[in-house]
């Protein structure tokens, strides 16, 4: 057991299931870097280091740098994890889906059912996703809600570095392709993470918060700041509790069901753009399933129907903070 | 003896860092005896009494209720009836300003768990207390891990030196049990202690950790200076099976919750940090090989394998047996499986872990077997 | 010649069977049995028999939408396809999958595939698969022309190459992209962009069994042999429309009924094997009527098949959820 940022969490991850697996390979643009080039060797490790070194240990046949050509790395991680092996492939950026898409959602998400249960496809693209870079509009949304509508894929969001670890070891030795979003402004954040190997199981919440009168529901960063909030709160008599489902698919209904009955009052915070996002999804469930609980109307606190802006001002303004987060839940507890 | 007594925050566990008062079992002005409930601390992971270590008159609650206070902090002042108020304010504010550097003090010098070769395996485990004479080693039950002493091991360090360790399977140690049997596990302790470079301690098990110190003391007599077993098993043939096969099986928090509450006499005291604790040691790989090979060996068919209390006779040792009357794992019928040489003690108004709830008395019987 | 007599009469079955399945399909199809879309193979049967009879249980293969022949052509179950077709609950593919992505992994059969460039990144992955585990495989892309202006196609050509993968690309030109002539919508020519990519190109002729069985062996040993991927380019035609329904105002007034009496694969395959007395024509006529019959029962069998049930609705989405 040590402290370990996101970016370690995730590193450790990948090499020990490497160490363990050998049809664990990763590929991605840059995943060592350098290759071809009169410099160094894993010059980058990734763009933001999460791959560096792992090249080194298993060498250039496991640890694949591609041309900047997602539609074929991306097919070609489909069809190598339908044919035996268990890649790890990096869409450097989610906004990038947009080149590759058909690769996942059409191909990877629907073999196991258009092929009647017959093929297995044990993927996982990793990718990075949010605001808060300064990255613009086409580096820094938060599609999750795109995949979590896709029936055949698996949907994952750590909010911390224990939580890396063990939903990443979880992903690539689960049969079923998984898309993993690592948050890009929390590589840095640091936690105790155990030096062992260990697994985080898919589709059940995690109750980071436990209180009696609001619930939160929060994805990713989201949870961070949510925890600020309640914590805050907790001092002036409100209790919350804060709920981080992991997986938005699937997604533990039981679990922030369960919680709303609690407190009668809920708050979603969801980083993705307004429509059709979980924080809609989440409202509709409870909405349907657990209305005679609620003892106030629910509260979503998501950015605006807006691109990703990138003036640091306009960001800030877009992005979900603690303050927006604390005025809904002051809100929904009439308080 | 120093006139004034400060009563602080307790750390309960090495994660603990701050606690928060529930209650005040005692009103300023009142007489004291030492083992007295003074008041209830809320942590994370659990809500425990604090008991005077000192007989005298509780002269300042410092701590109101409700309030959160980091480990170490000041909760209440005792000191006799002539010291004069002033000084008594003086002590504190003394004590508040000091606090800080006393604070970073406290965790420089923590004790800190480290790992060692125990014939091959790699255990886990954390000294505390520094003493003469033999020392206590603490050795937990099935599923457990050396936290499970938190309200024993730094009580016990102020008059001894207290080893608690992860066993085989569990905790930080290794996760590799070769056949999980009674005869791994005591010769790993045995081994444990020869790493340690100590002859003869206070074996004092919970549970499984009960029946592996007795069978420890059986093979080599004269590694045991006395003998605690608290709830333990080996002593009867039976065993809440649904708990084990509930622990082992247990992955997701309500299973978890709900199998843990078998444990305590007041299920209240699971609480959400205890749950995600096991769980994450649950996650780690080959934890659960290690708990279904224990399991298998040692409750082969439903039933104790490893009997060991009639062959307590053999021992010429203290020896004692602790139980809580509301044990739902082992039947607290089973205290009564010993030769009438080793003393029997039934505490009400606790179950299972009883070294965690009724702590002040299993830590007084402890004591009190130690010196004989 | 490297055929042996049985890899001849193999050849010829399968070509056969190929052909009655498809135009049994079309018959099928315009009397209502068949749900959905169907794109027909009927007269492409050269190509991907000729390709997969180089192929072993090793190789894997990744299809297009019209993908029937590559089924049988690489050993799929004709009449567990016939019932995949129908949607039946014992077809290929449980009836979830139907004629545009009929599949059998086990067969190395990656799937028909409903997306025009779905299927080459894929088999980029099934070749890096053999890299990695040394398996010797190879794997093969068919696309159409059509596909072949896709960018998941160019940048696999290009992917295979940088990763040295053992993949073959056969580009099926049947000549037109839906309605859209390929002489108008393909730039520049097939075998120039492989070899801009720095790999061998190809141009086969695709009615023609032999021609495309002695290229594709070519291009196998190129990959097997660690040399990378290669593209053949097969010009053939198809004997019926885009789909099912496609009334195929586009083609010229006699077209098909030219090229199906002079450049129908079929025919050019037994007046070859007839002229140099390989096999006799009662032999061949043998394996028509066998695969009439075989036909015939996949129709029957699947007409009388029950479909699946409300409880197949919700199976088959994930291995665990």
């Amino acid at each position: 057991m040590s402290n370990k940022s996101f970016r370690q969490a995730i590193n450790e991850a990948l090499a020990q299931e490497m160490r363990r697996d050998p049809a664990v390979i990763v590929m991605g643009e840059d995943n060592a870097g350098g290759l071809g080039a009169p410099g160094e060797d894993d010059a980058w490790g990734g763009v933001l280091g999460v791959t560096k070194g792992l090249m080194p240990e298993f060498g250039r046949e496991r640890v694949l740098d591609t041309p900047i050509s997602e539609s074929a790395f991306i097919g070609a991680a489909v069809g190598a994890a339908a044919t035996g092996l268990r890649p790890v492939a990096e869409l450097m950026f989610v906004d990038f889906m947009g080149v590759c898409f058909d690769q996942i959602f059409n191909q990877a998400g629907k073999f196991k059912y258009m092929f009647g249960g017959k093929a297995v496809t044990p993927l996982v693209v990793r990718t990075m996703f949010g605001a808060g870079f300064r990255a613009a509009s086409q580096h820094s949304q938060c599609l999750y809600p795109i995949f979590t509508h896709i029936p055949g894929l698996k949907v994952v969001i750590p909010s911390s570095p224990y939580e890396a670890k063990g939903l990443m070891i979880q992903a690539i030795r689960d049969d079923d392709p998984v898309i993993f979003l690592e948050h890009k402004v929390m590589y840095d954040d640091e936690e105790e993470v155990p030096d062992e190997p260990y697994t985080i199981p898919f589709g059940e919440a995690n109750l980071t918060r436990e209180g009696g009168d609001v619930t939160i529901v929060a994805f990713g960063r989201m949870v961070q700041f949510s925890n600020q909030v309640a914590d805050k709160l907790e001092k002036e008599g409100i209790s919350c509790t804060v709920v981080d489902p992991r997986t938005t698919s699937p997604l533990d209904t039981d679990t922030i069901l369960e919680c709303v009955a609690d407190t009668g009052r809920l708050v979603v915070v969801d980083e993705a753009n307004p429509r059709c996002n979980m924080a809609t999804d989440i409202s509709a469930l409870v909405a349907q399933e657990a209305f005679g609980a609620l003892k106030a109307p629910i509260k979503m606190v998501t950015p605006p129907h807006t691109p990703v802006p990138f003036s640091p001002q306009l960001e800030d303004l877009y992005i979900p903070t603690p303050e927006k987060i604390e005025a809904a839940v002051r809100a929904v507890a009439g308080a | 003896m120093t006139k004034i007594h400060p009563v602080v925050m307790p750390k309960w566990g090495l994660a603990m860092a701050e606690g928060t008062v529930v209650e005040w079992h005692i009103v300023e002005g009142s007489e004291v005896g030492a083992g007295d409930d003074l008041l209830d601390i809320e942590t994370t992971k659990i809500t425990n009494v604090v008991e005077s270590s000192h007989a005298g008159l509780l002269r300042r609650q410092v701590a109101a209720e409700g309030a959160t206070l980091p480990v170490g902090a000041l909760l209440a002042v005792m000191a006799e009836a002539e010291v004069p108020d002033a000084e008594i304010d003086a002590f504190i504010a003394d004590f508040n300003a000091n606090f800080e550097v006393a604070a970073a003090e406290a965790e420089a010098t923590a004790p800190e768990p480290q790992i060692i070769d125990a014939g091959g395996v790699a255990i886990n485990l954390l000294r505390m207390g520094k003493a003469d004479g033999p020392p206590i080693v603490l050795i937990h039950g099935f599923g457990g891990d050396l936290n499970n002493w938190m309200f024993n091991q730094p009580m016990l360090a102020e008059r001894h030196s207290v080893y608690a360790l992860d066993l085989p399977g569990h905790g930080r140690s290794s996760k590799d049990v070769g056949a999980g049997d009674l005869t791994m596990l005591s010769t790993t302790l045995l081994a444990a202690l020869d790493t340690l470079g100590i002859e003869a301690a206070h074996l004092a098990g919970h549970s499984l950790g009960g029946a592996i110190s007795m069978q420890a003391a059986l093979d080599n007599p004269a590694r045991a200076a006395s003998l605690t077993l608290v709830a333990s098993a080996g002593l009867g043939p039976d065993i809440d099976m649904d708990y084990i096969e509930g622990f082992v099986r247990a992955g997701r928090r309500k299973e978890m919750k709900q199998v843990l509450q078998a444990l305590f006499a007041d299920p209240g005291l699971v609480s959400r940090d205890m749950v995600e604790e096991l769980l994450k040691y649950k996650r780690l790989d080959g934890v659960d090989r290690a708990l279904t090979a224990i399991s298998g060996a040692v409750f082969a068919g439903g039933r104790q394998t490893g009997v060991l209390g009639h062959r307590l006779h053999e021992l010429g040792i203290p020896m004692q047996v602790i139980w809580g009357a509301e044990d739902q794992i082992i039947p607290a019928a089973h205290a009564r499986e010993v030769p009438a040489t080793v003393k029997a003690h039934v505490l009400q108004g606790a179950g299972h872990m009883v070294h965690m709830e009724k702590a002040g008395e299993v830590n007084a019987l402890i004591e009190d077997l130690i010196a004989r | 010649m490297q055929l042996s007599r049985e890899d001849l009469l193999k050849a010829y079955r399968d070509m056969r069977t190929i052909r009655e399945f498809e135009d049994r399909v079309h018959d099928e199809f315009a009397k209502g049995g068949i749900p959905g879309f169907v794109h027909l193979y009927a007269g492409e049967e050269a190509s991907g028999v000729g390709v997969c009879m180089n192929l072993d249980d090793r190789d894997k293969i990744a299809s297009t939408h019209r993908g029937h022949g590559h089924c049988i052509a690489k050993g799929c179950d004709p009449k567990a396809m016939m019932k995949e077709i129908y949607g039946k609950r014992d077809g290929l593919c449980g009836g979830k999958g139907g004629s545009m992505h009929i599949a059998d992994l086990s067969r190395g059969m990656m799937g028909a595939n409903g997306i025009v460039g779905g299927g080459p990144p894929l088999v980029c992955g099934a070749a890096l698969t053999a890299k990695t585990l040394k398996t010797g495989g190879v794997a093969v892309a068919f696309v159409g022309d059509g596909g072949s202006n896709q960018g998941t196609t160019l940048e696999s050509y290009n992917l295979a190459r940088v990763w040295n993968l053992p993949v073959v690309f056969v580009v099926e030109d049947n000549g037109y992209a839906e309605t859209t002539a390929s002489a108008w919508s393909v730039g520049g020519s097939q075998k120039k962009r492989a070899e801009a990519f720095g790999m061998p190109g190809t141009e086969v002729d695709g009615h023609d069994f032999f021609a495309v069985y002695d290229a594709a062996r070519q291009a196998v040993e190129f990959a097997r042999s660690g040399d990378g991927p290669s593209l053949l380019h097969v010009k053939l035609d198809r004997h019926y429309g885009h789909f099912e329904g496609d009334a195929m105002t586009y083609r010229a007034e006699g077209e098909v009924e030219k090229l199906r009496q002079d450049r129908d694969a079929l025919k050019i395959f037994r007046t070859k094997v007839s002229e140099a007395k390989l096999l006799e024509t009662g032999q061949l006529d043998e394996i028509d009527a066998e695969v009439k019959e075989l036909i015939d029962q996949a129709v029957a069998e699947s007409e009388a098949a029950p479909p699946p049930g409300e409880e197949d609705l919700l199976t088959d989405v994930y291995v665990s959820y």
